[in-house]
């Protein structure tokens, strides 16, 4: 054989397994298809979303796609960064960052961008079609939250509805509560016993609703102690709580055309401190010997302390909590509790204001309207009325 | 005073005294009461094991030391766990008292493992108002948090600079006795998405289970109970399994008197219908 | 004048919140967040306040010598201890604030959370009595719930069935009635302070 031959198959023999090799490593996988970037709705103006559809070698063939690589530049032909990378099967992205031009992650609202997606087999890589320009921006509405806007205006419509009413002289019956019709019993026996009444406004912050209910209760009752001439204390879990019970007492007693009885030193700031609170209750109810105590808020581990206490003590004790896992400790260890909202309705109740009763009864007819549509969507769930759910369904 | 009247009307410091027997005894004479392991807690055992080196868990330390007792235990397992694992932790203490307290188990179990504050783990602290705090941690970590519990900028960590908010996160989970949860499943879970799950304490659980049935929370740990279920779980059985035999006895006294209670009461109505 | 202006600032702002919920904008955002900075700084600033109160109460009961003035003094001393402590010598562990917190106010915080054991057990025999149907379901669903952990052999794994589901169906069911009652009475107090209607926490001349 000549030299020439020799050389030609030598060469052979070592080609053409490497172009069948190179034939494998020049099959890309699949790009994605149909990219779309758009504003990301109902945000703050500082997001896009990128949307795509999968790659066809998404989870199948040899050049089996892993992962998508999300790019991004300022111009279809500038220089493309990555802003993030998310697994295969997953074909929506959202591109977010900071609000605040100072920090690193900061995206800026109003800016077009342009999006690429990268699918990514191993070392291999194929992109997609350029889509854009896109740009963030901040919306006035949020219209995922249309059905809760719907249901704040039916309250509200109910509120004024039954406040017209009240107003008209139309009598609203609510339903006796046995702890609020026990209050001026209360307060009679302490008076009686001449010994002080004990109001414990519990653990929560100023602007919690049981706290706000709290403090109306508390100037219904303060106006009667004022009246009967009975002392009530009032020691405080926050300072803020302390200035406002201050001011609802004294108010109550200048209502009740006793302020030179009013004593401040009676309502006083304790400690924020939950068990060194109680300690310091306990120890009242027990050196005062408390005719009556009303526990009234928000409460936590310590309800059933303070309720054990003052039954030692031989307190006639009335409670009220929207804390639902205290619940059950204060109908176990005091005479009458309210239960949830009863404890907003107090109020209501001892005042027997148009206004605050008007409130109540369109908060009934509000339940009323929740049952209803409570047993509707049970018997869609039932059968399968998927759209009575989405048209429930609130995106936050 | 007759016997059943007795029964019914039985000086509460009989009770006291009891009670304090039945948890001594205990002490003196141990045993170990088989525990079962419930699916809410084994959820979170699974989801904690089922995390990868590198990843990273949110775990709230939103107790103070008057839950110590109940909710210590469950932080340190789960804590451990996720160590053991090479987990990162990003920890917050939310609660007035419990920074101290929290602090001291983190650097116990983090010189266990070896693990390096800022490249394992980011404590980040105490701020007021649980609930304002956990709503602007979904935005950044670094808003209410711009340096961690010893004063180290968050953006000088290594561990923090790809750990924003709670996107970065795999999931949050809150170990509390306090209302911190109720923040966390409204300003996290339902604001941002965050995976959650809950450790409270045994009063508290029974407030909790529509939050699990609803999938708002994806675990729930109830107290000293769910504690050493995870012990189990984790084979590492301390202080909560330990526990079960005191809480034990404690219960069968408990039930002793509501049942001697109820036969007085049945006498004396008995009696009265005489 | 003096209710006026403070009903008129919850009414803006209100109203305001209540509609900044339905505003994603960055704008809304940014006012949402300074008002929660503010909530911070009241906050801290009422602290001052309650501890002047705290201080006026105790000390008056000092100088009166009134049943408990010892009390008093000791609450006085330990306050003055911990804030001339923390500052001087800060609050790392080992520093003397430290050890207060750990020696005595730790224990004595698990102290008062131990009574719960022994006032459980003594509300536990009071209330729990076959009085009427009502105390009966009580009776009976709170004794299944202690049982679920006692071990007592074969029947432990349906007693945890039946608890999973008196936790999972009826206390589910009267959780969430409670829950939807206190929304409603929520966003019905909140209505009631925006618009003015409840005012007895504003007080009067």
């Amino acid at each position: 054989m000549s030299h020439r031959i020799k050389a030609f198959l030598a060469l052979l023999t070592v080609a053409l397994p490497l172009t069948a090799f190179s034939q494998d490593t020049l099959t890309l996988p699949a790009p994605p298809q149909e990219v779309q970037a758009f504003d990301t709705p109902n945000d703050n103006g500082h997001s896009i979303a990128i949307r795509w559809k999968l790659s066809a070698d998404d989870g199948a063939g040899a050049n089996s796609v892993t992962m998508y690589e999300i790019l991004r530049a300022e111009s279809p032909e500038g220089e493309f960064v990555s802003r993030g990378v998310v697994a295969a099967g997953t074909s929506t992205y959202d591109d977010r960052g900071d609000k605040n031009t100072n920090r690193p992650n900061y995206f800026p609202s109003g800016t077009n961008f342009y999006y690429k997606i990268r699918a990514k087999a191993g070392e291999l890589s194929s992109d997609s079609e350029v889509a854009g320009p896109a740009s963030a921006k901040g919306q006035w509405y949020h219209t995922g939250k249309t059905v809760v806007l719907i249901f704040m205006g039916i309250f509200m419509i109910f509120v004024l509805i039954f406040i017209r009413q009240a107003q008209k002289g139309k009598e609203l019956y609510v339903r006796p509560i046995g702890g609020i019709a026990a209050v001026d019993e209360a307060i009679g026996r302490a008076t009686e016993m001449g010994r002080p009444i004990l109001y414990v406004m519990g653990l929560g912050a100023p602007n919690d609703i049981a706290s706000i209910a709290s403090y109306t209760i508390l100037s219904r009752i303060a106006k009667k102690t004022a009246e009967y001439q009975t002392p009530i204390l009032v020691p405080c879990n926050d300072p803020i709580m302390m200035s406002i019970a201050q001011e609802t007492v004294r108010t109550a007693y200048l209502d009740a055309g006793r302020p030179d009885a009013y004593k401040e030193e009676n309502i006083y700031f304790v400690t924020s401190m939950q068990f060194a609170y109680v300690a310091a209750v306990n120890g009242i109810m027990l050196r005062e010997k408390t005719a009556t105590n009303f526990y009234l808020g928000k409460f936590f581990a310590e309800s059933l302390i303070l309720a054990e206490t003052g039954s030692i003590a031989g307190s006639i004790q009335i409670s009220g909590t929207d804390e639902v896992a205290q619940i059950p400790f204060f109908v176990a260890a005091t005479d009458y509790t309210l239960i949830g909202e009863e404890l907003y309705a107090a109020s209501a109740y001892l005042g027997r204001e148009p206004l605050l009763l008007g409130t109540l009864k369109a908060q009934d007819w509000a339940k009323g309207l929740i049952m209803v549509l409570l047993i509707g969507g049970a018997l869609a769930a039932t059968l399968h009325w998927d759209f009575f759910v989405k048209l429930f369904s609130v995106k936050v | 005073m007759a016997f059943y009247e007795k029964l019914m009307g039985l000086d509460r410091r009989w009770v006291y005294l009891s009670v304090g027997i039945a948890v001594l005894i205990p002490f003196f004479i141990p045993f170990d009461v088989p525990v079962y392991t419930t699916p809410e807690v084994k959820a979170v055992y699974d989801f904690v094991e089922s995390l990868k080196e590198g990843e990273v868990l949110f775990l709230a330390i939103d107790y103070d030391p008057n839950a110590m007792a109940e909710l210590h235990p469950t932080a340190r397992v789960i804590m451990r766990q996720a160590f053991s694992q090479n987990v990162k932790l990003v920890i917050s203490a939310l609660s007035q008292n419990g920074p101290g307290m929290a602090e001291q188990l983190i650097s116990e179990i983090s010189k266990e493992f070896g693990k390096k504050s800022g490249i394992d783990y980011c404590y980040l602290g105490y701020k007021p108002y649980p609930g304002i705090t956990i709503l602007a941690m979904g935005q950044d970590f670094r808003i209410p948090f711009p340096s961690d519990y010893y004063g180290v900028p968050l953006d000088s960590m290594p561990m923090m600079r790809r750990i924003k908010n709670y996107d970065d996160v795999k999931a949050v989970i809150d170990v509390t006795g306090t209302n911190a949860i109720d923040f966390w499943l409204v300003n996290a879970n339902a604001r941002y998405k965050v995976k959650l799950a809950a450790a409270v304490t045994g009063v508290m659980a029974a407030d909790y289970y529509p939050y699990l049935q609803s999938g708002q929370l994806f675990g729930l740990l109830s107290g000293l109970k769910g504690a050493s279920e995870y012990e189990v779980l984790a084979n590492q059985k301390g202080f909560a399994f330990s526990g079960m035999r005191i809480q034990t006895i404690a219960h069968i006294v408990v039930i002793l008197f509501i049942v001697i209670g109820n036969i007085g009461f049945f006498i004396s109505r008995t009696q009265r219908k005489k | 004048m003096r209710q006026q202006l403070p009903l008129t600032i919850i009414f803006v702002i209100g109203v305001f919140m209540a509609l900044q919920y339905f505003v994603p904008h960055q704008s809304s955002e940014f006012i949402y967040e300074y008002a929660l900075d503010w909530v911070i700084i009241i906050g801290v600033f009422a602290m001052a306040l309650g501890l002047w109160s705290l201080f006026l109460v105790h000390f008056a009961k000092i100088q009166k010598k009134s049943a408990g003035w010892g009390y008093s003094t000791i609450a006085i001393l330990g306050l003055v201890y911990m804030l001339i402590a923390g500052a001087l010598w800060g609050i790392e562990e080992g520093s003397p604030f430290m050890k207060i917190f750990w020696y005595i106010y730790t224990p004595i915080q698990a102290t008062m959370f131990a009574l719960l054991a022994f006032y459980i057990a003594s509300a536990a025999y009071r209330a729990f009595r076959v009085r009427n149907i009502l105390s009966t379901i009580l009776l009976s669903a709170a004794l299944l719930l202690m049982l679920r952990l006692i071990p007592i052999g074969p029947l432990s794994g349906p007693i945890q069935d039946i608890d999973r589901w008196i936790l999972g169906v009826p206390n589910l069911a009267a959780k969430r009635a409670i829950i939807i009652g206190v929304g409603l009475g929520i966003v019905a107090t909140a209505i009631k302070v925006v618009l003015g209607i409840e005012r007895s926490y504003l007080g009067k001349d």
